[in-house]
């Protein structure tokens, strides 16, 4: 299948698609820019084009401030705040992509990220804000409940799949809705895990302090140990496709289910098993967010971590230092985006940003005619398939 | 020359004994017993009026004035002798034909209505005329993936064709003050993404899966940051295009009951009585059709005879595009008339579900949508008559519609075999 | 109609895969179009078809030079293709497949179905086809199917017709029937090219025989050849027909197979009561057209399927419900009809596909964990000891040939433990060096005492290889029989006719 080509991607491909991106984003910061658009009512076109590059200029400036060094920082520490900050929310991201790769290498399209987290911080809430337990259990019971909270959903998924061959994309997305709807019910009844002190609207208890993961440099950097549970999310899926018995099964169902329904591998088990390894790094994500947190949390915890982790996961090309990176690219522009908010240059724009990345990586070869020009070849569509057919026969 | 013919008979071999399942019976059985106790024994002991024309109706039908439970009840018998009957027919080895189960639908629906409005009015008409209007844009959206899916191109981004219909349409409207330009520009929209997802099925060889959630996730953003950056500012100037007049039709708009319902109703509305035939004449009963159904099924095979797989693919999921962009502008300027963000909540993703459920057949398909856009009005009618229940577990219902449908459905549906498939791979 | 082909040569990256081929064909000729698995043959028909644009040649139809952009205009020329591989949609009509690309229309581009079925009721009396226009294709045999492609390229009033491989899934009888319908084409001045590797076709219908081999033109033998000469020249070298087999030694029942009965989605007895004994030490060969049920066998056997009732005993144990997994544990050897669909994963190296129904045992595995030095090691061997052609163990399988690809297959199944071999359709698709070696070692397997099944549509293989020949018509085992039954009532059985078989 092609998507075996994009998790394959060359090194320059993926520059070349990074770079495509900001060109794109970038257009969309020149066109909407105020002092560009006032340029073009007033007929100045020096004013808008000035305002327009102005614009983006005033808008990367912000990006690199926001999520790698602060130079208008006091202190030299205080200036690497926007990395740390980086790291923290590259980490959901990190662990959301893992799992969304995971199920792309099996032949799963996971498109239910959200829903997934939010069934697994259901869990970890209630154990977080309504369970007392001991310093050190309590925060592991709790990461733990969110992880497997979030993998059972997946494994829901992959069950109804494996017995009734319904699409995972329909049914993902539809439980991220009900899923989501679903918290909110439960944060905002006061018998269940609303926060008494909410009043009407839908909001949690803040995780007990005991339940939470702690900050590594307290008060400086609001970085905390979610970063060592990401660090073994990144290992363990390297350990796991590249070098188990389990990974090399749901390699193969990924490639060829029906050889490996002939080599004695129940498919139907596998995907319910690689559904709950997708949803489980998820989970971890979802861990991350929900206990690094020192105040009650509303239904949009979420912070659509689930989704944008399919573009880690694309970006990243299947393996997991890519994925490691794409994660960390992609949690830049969430730390730098508030920056970008405040000078006047929507936020907006680094999904856009995003989106166009992942579009150029989808397609090899619209990259290659794009950036290196080959002379595409003109010959009648049948011809790759045919060799393909034929290749028994030419090759000798 | 051999002295015996092969005998040909089609098909190979001897049959087994035909398999009739029970299932469709213990379900009928089951929501029988339901209905009769929970509806109706155990009922809500207040009347409850079902009006089943609107006041100001040509026909004003009598409304029917009855007890909540008493509809349980009878309704509950009703079903019982449905589930009978049903039950012969399967000691008969023989299947329960689809018509009937849809009969012992509507009637445990009646009960359930007579339920939830207990105290109160059921007002069919006015659930029936919503869920033609809630259901255009999943109808439209549907189209454009039958057009799409037909021709073997898996349609993810049908989301992104609709919001974008809905951007373009309320925002053209508003700077031009023309509704019909702003429903030109929102199927162009439409269309232009088609042509994206095409080109990059067609010629980038692209997973076309991955294409359509990057589409739906860049037309999101870009919507979105339209939104805040442009549209939130200056609504006045840029979000307020109004809607399309409500037209009756003369003398059908006077038909009782289906009459207002149906031919009441702004362009819209109307253009599904005009789409829904003509995609299934032309395929069904068109050469282009054939053509484009045998790219779904066997690429291969059609271009050995000539037919140009990729233009084929091109041009029908591009005029899908189309559909979709005019579904999508019927949610602005055909009904609400302002852009919010994300309005379409989904709904490009129940449209898939129904192409599913309506085996890509665009009949099938528009009465699946129905029953979606009659589950949406459900629920914001049911919030108003009966607010006991979470609002939280309403707003789930399509959704959760939805995973039943698709679910329960898909293992006896066959989808045209190339579908997704790029047919130039390697 | 002449057709000439001149100089047509094609590349595929480094493989020529067509090499200057010159070929003739008059107005009323049948010129066969002799070559093995590879060789070029059914490139060459793609380029005269407009599939393929060539590199350098040219196409002359009655002496004047043409070109096709695409099957479009070789159709509109009056150039007819029957293909190897159907080019029919399953879920339309016969008509439906028939008039696609040429359809009759009326108002508005409305399809003029009464006119499809008019003409293919036309050309299936012409020929005592016996075909109904409605029947949807997919229910239809095979045999039927192949009718409905040869009506397909009647209908367009095809002045050559090339038919590439049509005899493979066809019984004996069939394919004397397909020869007196391109006899009498021919005899009403249709030029025609019969394309296949069957030396004892070739020789009974054509009036030349043009050889390829490695996409060149060896030479043009008249049917008078001998086949030996003619494989010779097919293949390069002496080829030895036979296999070199010692008289079989059976010995205890391993598989006992009882009143199988499998049905299929559509409600079909796709195995009917299907009894048998293997015994170690022999081979049993299952003979029969394609799509009568071998298939379905293997998967049963396999425990891909599920019977509906019967029983399967291997060494006395009941494997009837067994599961793949066990099934290939207790000591079954699979290889599949499919190799590339069920047999191996293309995007897998070659030691990825050693083991791919091993994950669980060593020496692939160690633990949780994949021990790559061992899986290396023991895939160097098998890669010697099997003759796997190939710069190193890393190779994406996908990029093998066909007879090497099937060679990873038999070495993985060989290599294990086995208590029974299954191999169906082993040297589909494969060069004669390749199938000479695989069948050395099935008969080697053999010899060790391991019960072979050969489930095989091809005569010859069934007659080198066969201990006993059981042979299968419509999902029943119509006739079990030994090699030396003539090959005419061999047909008659693989058709259904069982009375009066001399065995």
């Amino acid at each position: 299948m092609i998507l075996k080509e994009i998790l394959s991607t060359g090194a320059t491909r993926v520059a070349a698609a990074i770079i495509m991106g900001f060109v794109i984003g970038s257009l969309f910061i020149f066109f909407s820019a105020e002092d560009f658009i006032d340029g073009v009512a007033s007929g100045d076109a020096g004013a808008a084009v000035a305002g327009g590059l102005g614009a983006i200029g005033a808008g990367y400036e912000a990006l690199f401030r926001g999520a790698i060094f602060n130079a208008r920082a006091d202190t030299l520490i205080e200036g690497f705040k926007p990395l740390t900050e980086t790291i923290r929310f590259a980490g959901p991201l990190i662990a959301a992509g893992l799992g969304i790769s995971l199920g792309f290498r099996v032949g799963l399209f996971n498109i239910g990220g959200n829903g997934q987290m939010m069934f697994g911080i259901l869990w970890g809430t209630y154990v977080s804000t309504r369970m007392d337990l001991p310093f050190g259990i309590h925060v592991l019971v709790a990461v733990l409940a969110t992880i497997l909270g979030s993998a059972a959903l997946g494994a829901f998924v992959g069950y109804l799949k494996a017995r009734t061959g319904a699409h995972e994309v329909i049914v993902t997305i539809m439980l991220n809705y009900i899923s989501i709807y679903l918290f909110t019910w439960f944060i905002r009844s006061p018998e269940l895990l609303q926060d008494p002190t909410a009043g009407g609207t839908p909001k949690s208890d803040p995780p007990a302090v005991t339940a939470q993961l702690p900050e590594l440099f307290a008060g400086t950097y609001k970085v905390h140990a979610g970063v060592f549970l990401v660090a073994f999310a990144v290992w363990f899926y390297w350990w796991l496709m590249e070098r188990s018995s389990i990974g090399y099964r749901f390699r193969m169902v990924g490639h060829n289910p029906h050889a490996a329904r002939t080599s004695g591998i129940n498919v139907e088990r596998t995907y319910i098993a690689a559904m709950f390894a997708s949803a489980a790094l998820i989970g971890i994500g979802a861990a991350h967010q929900s206990l690094g947190i020192q105040v009650g949390y509303t239904e949009s915890i979420h912070a659509s971590i689930g989704f944008d982790g399919i573009t880690v996961a694309l970006l990243g090309g299947g393996n997991a230092i890519g994925i490691l990176f794409a994660g960390l690219l992609f949690g830049a522009f969430k730390a730098g985006g508030p920056q970008m908010q405040v000078i006047g240059v929507s936020s907006e724009v680094l999904g856009i940003i995003q989106g166009a990345i992942v579009l150029f990586i989808a397609a090899p070869p619209l990259i290659r005619a794009i950036f290196r020009l080959p002379a595409l070849k003109e010959t009648p569509g049948l011809e790759k398939l045919r060799s393909r057919i034929l290749k028994r026969e030419v090759t000798k | 020359m051999s002295d015996t013919r092969i005998e040909v008979t089609p098909g190979m071999f001897s049959l087994a004994e035909r398999k009739v399942s029970w299932k469709s019976t213990i379900v009928m059985a089951a929501f029988t017993l339901f209905v009769f106790f929970f509806f109706g024994i155990f009922g809500k002991d207040q009347p409850v009026t079902y009006k089943i024309t609107a006041d100001d109706a040509r026909f004003v039908l009598p409304a029917l004035d009855t007890m909540s439970n008493t509809v349980g009840i009878v309704a509950g018998i009703l079903l019982a002798v449905m589930t009978v009957v049903a039950a012969i027919w399967v000691s008969r080895k023989q299947d329960v034909p689809l018509w009937w189960v849809i009969i012992f639908g509507a009637v445990a629906l009646f009960a359930f209505l007579g339920w939830l409005a207990a105290g109160s009015v059921v007002p069919i008409a006015f659930l029936l005329g919503n869920a033609l209007i809630l259901a255009v844009p999943i109808i439209f959206g549907g189209l454009s993936g039958v057009m799409s899916e037909r021709v073997g191109v898996v349609n993810i981004s049908i989301e992104a064709q609709l919001i974008a219909g809905a951007f373009v349409g309320a925002v053209v409207g508003t700077l031009t003050g023309n509704l019909y330009v702003a429903l030109i520009a929102a199927m162009i929209a439409g269309s232009l993404l088609g042509m994206v997802l095409a080109v990059f099925a067609v010629r980038y060889l692209a997973d076309q899966i991955i294409v359509g959630v990057v589409l739906n996730v860049l037309v999101i953003g870009i919507t979105n940051f339209l939104f805040s950056q442009w549209l939130a500012n200056d609504s006045d100037s840029t979000n307020f295009p109004g809607t399309f007049p409500i037209i009756s039709l003369p003398l059908l708009s006077d038909l009782p009951v289906l009459g207002p319902v149906l031919f009441e109703n702004r362009l819209t509305v109307f253009g599904v009585f005009l789409a829904v035939p003509l995609l299934w004449w032309v395929l069904f009963r068109s050469k282009l059709g054939l053509r484009a159904r045998s790219v779904g099924e066997y690429p291969l095979a059609a271009d050995t005879v000539g037919i140009d797989v990729g233009r084929t693919r091109f041009w029908w999921v591009s005029l899908g595009g189309l559909l979709a962009g005019f579904g999508g502008a019927a949610l602005t300027i055909g009904n609400v008339g302002a852009f919010g963000k994300e309005m379409t909540a989904g709904q490009g993703f129940i449209a898939l579900a129904v192409v599913i459920l309506g085996r890509w057949h665009p009949i099938y398909m528009s009465a699946a949508a129905l029953l979606f856009g009659f589950s949406i009005i459900l629920r914001v009618w049911a919030n108003q008559v009966s607010p006991g229940i979470p609002t939280d577990f309403i707003l789930m219902v399509p959704y959760l519609v939805t995973i039943i449908a698709v679910v329960g459905f898909v293992g006896k549906v066959r989808a045209p075999a190339a579908d997704g498939q790029p047919y130039l791979k390697e | 109609m002449k057709l000439e082909l001149r100089g047509m040569s094609k590349r595929f990256g480094p493989v020529s895969a067509n090499d200057n081929i010159s070929l003739t064909v008059n107005s009323g000729e049948v010129v066969g179009l002799l070559g093995e698995n590879g060789a070029g043959k059914s490139t060459l028909m793609n380029l005269l078809y407009g599939l393929y644009q060539a590199d350098s040649g040219e196409i002359l139809l009655d002496d004047k030079q043409v070109s096709f952009k695409g099957p479009g205009d070789a159709m509109a020329a009056g150039i007819g293709m029957v293909h190897q591989h159907f080019m029919l949609i399953p879920v339309f009509t016969v008509a439906e497949n028939v008039i696609l690309g040429n359809e009759p229309t009326g108002k508005f581009g409305a399809l003029d179905l009464a006119e499809a079925r008019k003409l293919v009721r036309e050309i299936s009396d012409r020929f005592g086809f016996n075909v109904d226009p409605d029947a949807v294709v997919e229910d239809l045999p095979v045999g039927v199917q192949q009718r409905v492609e040869i009506i397909k390229a009647l209908v367009r009033d095809a002045k050559v017709l090339v038919l590439d491989e049509p005899t493979a899934v066809l019984t004996p009888q069939e394919t004397d029937e397909l020869m007196d319908i391109m006899r009498q084409l021919a005899n009403e001045g249709t030029s025609i090219v019969f394309i296949t590797h069957k030396l004892r076709e070739v020789k009974a219908v054509c009036d030349r025989i043009v050889v390829i081999r490695g996409g060149k033109v060896v030479d043009t033998a008249s049917p008078e050849a001998s086949t030996e000469e003619l494989a010779s020249l097919m293949v390069g070298r002496a080829v030895d027909l036979s296999v070199d087999k010692s008289e079989a030694k059976p010995g205890d029942t391993i598989l006992s197979v009882k009143d199988l009965t499998v049905i299929d989605e559509r409600n079909q007895r796709v195995l009917d009561d299907v009894s048998f004994d293997l015994h170690a030490g022999e081979i049993l060969a299952i003979a029969g057209v394609q799509g009568n049920g071998q298939t379905e066998l293997a998967d049963t056997l396999l425990g891909l399927r599920t019977p509906a009732s019967g029983v399967i005993t291997l060494n006395g144990e009941d494997i009837t419900v067994d599961p793949v997994r066990k099934v290939l544990d207790k000591g079954v050897g699979f290889i599949p009809e499919d190799r590339k669909k069920d047999g191996l994963v293309g995007e897998f190296s070659i030691e990825e596909n050693f083991m791919l129904n091993g994950y669980h045992q060593a020496p692939w595995v160690k633990g949780l964990t994949i021990d790559q030095a061992a899986r290396k090691t023991r895939s160097d061997e098998l890669i010697k000891e099997f003759d796997v052609r190939t710069p190193s163990e890393k190779t994406l399988v996908k990029n093998l040939s066909g007879g090497n690809q099937q060679k990873v297959v038999v070495a993985r199944e060989l290599s294990r433990d086995l208590s029974v071999l299954i191999a169906a359709q082993p040297t589909r698709g494969v060069d004669v060096g390749s199938i000479e070696f695989i069948h050395e070692q099935i008969v080697a397997a053999r010899d060790r005492g391991i019960p072979v099944i050969i489930i095989s549509t091809e005569l010859d293989e069934v007659y080198a290889l066969a201990d006993r020949i059981a042979v299968m018509y419509r999902g029943r085992i119509v006739g079990v029989v030994p090699p030396t039954i003539a090959r005419e009532e061999l047909g008659k059985l693989m058709a259904g006719i069982t009375e009066g078989v001399a065995a």
